[in-house]
């Protein structure tokens, strides 16, 4: 019988355990409590506004919905530590900068499988998903994945 | 407005993929300087090496490597690091020391050997390096974030793949008269077109290549130059080393996320700009004053930015700054003339040492093929991952 790989995320604390957000799944990024400024990746020791400079941060859920501020596609095999198998022939796959509007920030991230960079256009609704990044004989290593938001603004 | 120093000597060891050490390109480099200065190696009282991460210990501590390799003399050493931007940070260091009145003369030397393929990062398990994280959440290679700066371009302004390739057009012509460039052949924009997708939309004649080479100056005090019967030398007047303003807006490598504007107002000028900005200020000209410029065309399409950061042309206009001739040779403002990273490929911390290597030639009207005409005032300009703002103005 094959043995249940454990669904590990490739980095601690930067989005949901898709198995129980409340929300459904969300990047987790945090909060300035004094002046608001918020941060992804998430800085929890303090705050890198010049002018705030304060320690206390809270950890929020960013925006599940942003536009496409550019995408692009990598065609081949990037070295490690991405995790990719030099056996197999190299499936390239699109990367996406996604404007949230909320948070005024750009957040880069993979596109889920299948997406093209046709599928994506400037100013197009994405959308976060939970998603895989690589499988070994261990583990299954989650990620956040964009994917356009069906019968979203163009 | 800070002080000039001299430019006395510059040397080059050819860009290529020669298989031998960072330390013995080094070396040939500061040698052709010492050489052009009219120099011997004992006179130079400070060396500033640029480091490299891809030479094991000796790159940390490049200036001392240079210093060893040409014979221990006793000489002041700095060894500084910042990516893409070691070279002006090297040549930064020494001018502070000229200045300082520390040293009266200076020897700056980058040079590097780089790996084939890609640029990875440093080995290890190392979650806390956000260049690290990159290549392992997202391998977002380093073309990438060209890729989507570029489609960005597109979307925005216009801009379109052929314009893109006419940047490689243009620059290969100029690098085909370069002696010290790697590739020689010119390039049509068919041969562009007809290379592999790496990052839609660039290919892999819009993206500049990594490359061994290295690149050395002589810089001293003008008191110094004058005793050393050099009477109106090429001198450096600026060199900006900023680093970005919060919130930083614009995504670089290796960001996963621009700065969040939700607190703060970004800056009215963004940091591509920021980076001339302080150095027009610095040197007190403007871009109206530029007789050329040696930009960091990693892509193709980023050299267009450049166009518009230099303040060459207005924002989003750099295409059709392109598309008019101005930058090419024999154009009102030529950019690039030494082929640019399309010919050369990066070395990295030797290529913002070499930008100014080609302006000193220009400058002294030994140019060649390549001169531009009357040429007085250029500028230089790159940026380092991490945050590592680089452009120096050389006048005559």
């Amino acid at each position: 019988m094959a043995r249940e790989r454990e669904r590990t995320p490739v980095v601690d604390g930067w989005f949901t355990d898709d198995a129980d957000a409340p929300d459904g799944f969300r990047l987790l990024g945090t909060r300035c409590r004094s002046c608001g400024s918020v941060f992804f990746p998430r800085q929890d020791s303090h705050c890198r506004n010049p002018a705030c400079g304060a320690t206390a941060l809270e950890e929020v859920p960013l925006s599940p919905r942003g536009r496409v501020w550019s995408c692009t596609d990598v065609r081949y095999r990037p070295p490690a530590p991405y995790a990719s198998d030099p056996g197999r022939p190299w499936e390239p796959y699109t990367l996406v900068a996604v404007e949230l509007a909320a948070e005024r920030m750009v957040v880069l991230g993979q596109a889920a499988p299948g997406v093209g960079v046709a599928d994506l256009p400037v100013g197009a609704e994405v959308e976060v998903v939970p998603g895989v990044l690589a499988e070994d004989e261990e583990r299954v290593w989650t990620t956040w994945h964009w994917r356009p938001v069906e019968g979203g603004a163009r | 407005m800070t002080g000039d120093v001299a430019v006395l000597g510059a040397g080059m060891h050819p860009w290529g993929k020669w298989g031998r050490s960072f330390t013995e390109y080094g070396v040939v480099a500061a040698r052709a300087a010492l050489a052009d200065a009219g120099l011997e190696w004992p006179a130079v009282q400070l060396v500033v090496g640029a480091d490299t991460v891809r030479g094991g210990y000796p790159g940390y501590v490049a200036g001392a490597t240079f210093a060893q390799a040409l014979g221990w003399q006793g000489a002041r050493v700095t060894s500084v690091y910042a990516a893409c931007a070691s070279g002006a940070q090297a040549i930064n260091a020494a001018r502070a020391q000229l200045l300082a009145g520390m040293a009266d003369v200076a020897l700056v030397v980058g040079a590097d050997a780089a790996p084939k393929g890609f640029f990875a990062p440093a080995g290890g398990d190392r979650p806390d390096d956000p260049d690290w994280l990159r290549f392992r959440i997202l391998g977002a290679v380093n073309p990438a974030y060209f890729g989507l700066y570029a489609r960005r371009r597109m979307a925005l302004y216009g801009d379109t793949t052929e314009d893109f390739a006419q940047v490689k057009v243009k620059n290969a012509a100029a690098g085909s008269l370069n002696p010290n460039a790697r590739y020689r052949k010119r390039v049509t924009a068919q041969e562009v077109a007809a290379s592999a997708v790496v990052a839609d939309p660039l290919r892999l004649l819009d993206i500049c290549a990594t490359s061994d080479g290295a690149a050395a100056l002589v810089l001293s005090t003008l008191d110094f130059a004058r005793r050393h019967g050099s009477s109106s030398p090429v001198r450096i007047s600026a060199v900006s080393t900023v680093t970005p303003t919060y919130p930083k807006t614009v995504l670089d490598l290796p960001d996963f996320a621009t700065d969040s504007a939700v607190a703060v107002e970004p800056p009215a000028v963004g940091f591509r700009a920021s980076i001339a900005a302080a150095a027009y200020e610095e040197a007190g000209i403007g871009p109206e004053d530029l007789d050329l410029a040696e930009v960091y065309d990693l892509s193709t399409a980023l050299e267009l930015e450049w166009y518009e950061d230099l303040g060459l042309c207005a924002g989003g206009e750099g295409a059709k700054l392109l598309r008019g001739g101005a930058t090419a040779l024999g154009g009102r403002i030529p950019v690039n003339v030494s082929g640019g990273l399309a010919s050369f490929g990066e070395a990295v911390p030797a290529q913002a040492i070499a930008q100014v290597c080609e302006l000193v030639g220009q400058l002294r009207g030994r140019a060649g093929e390549r001169q531009v005409p009357g040429a007085r005032v250029g500028i230089t300009a790159n940026q380092g991952l991490f945050g590592h703002g680089s452009s120096v103005v050389v006048i005559r």
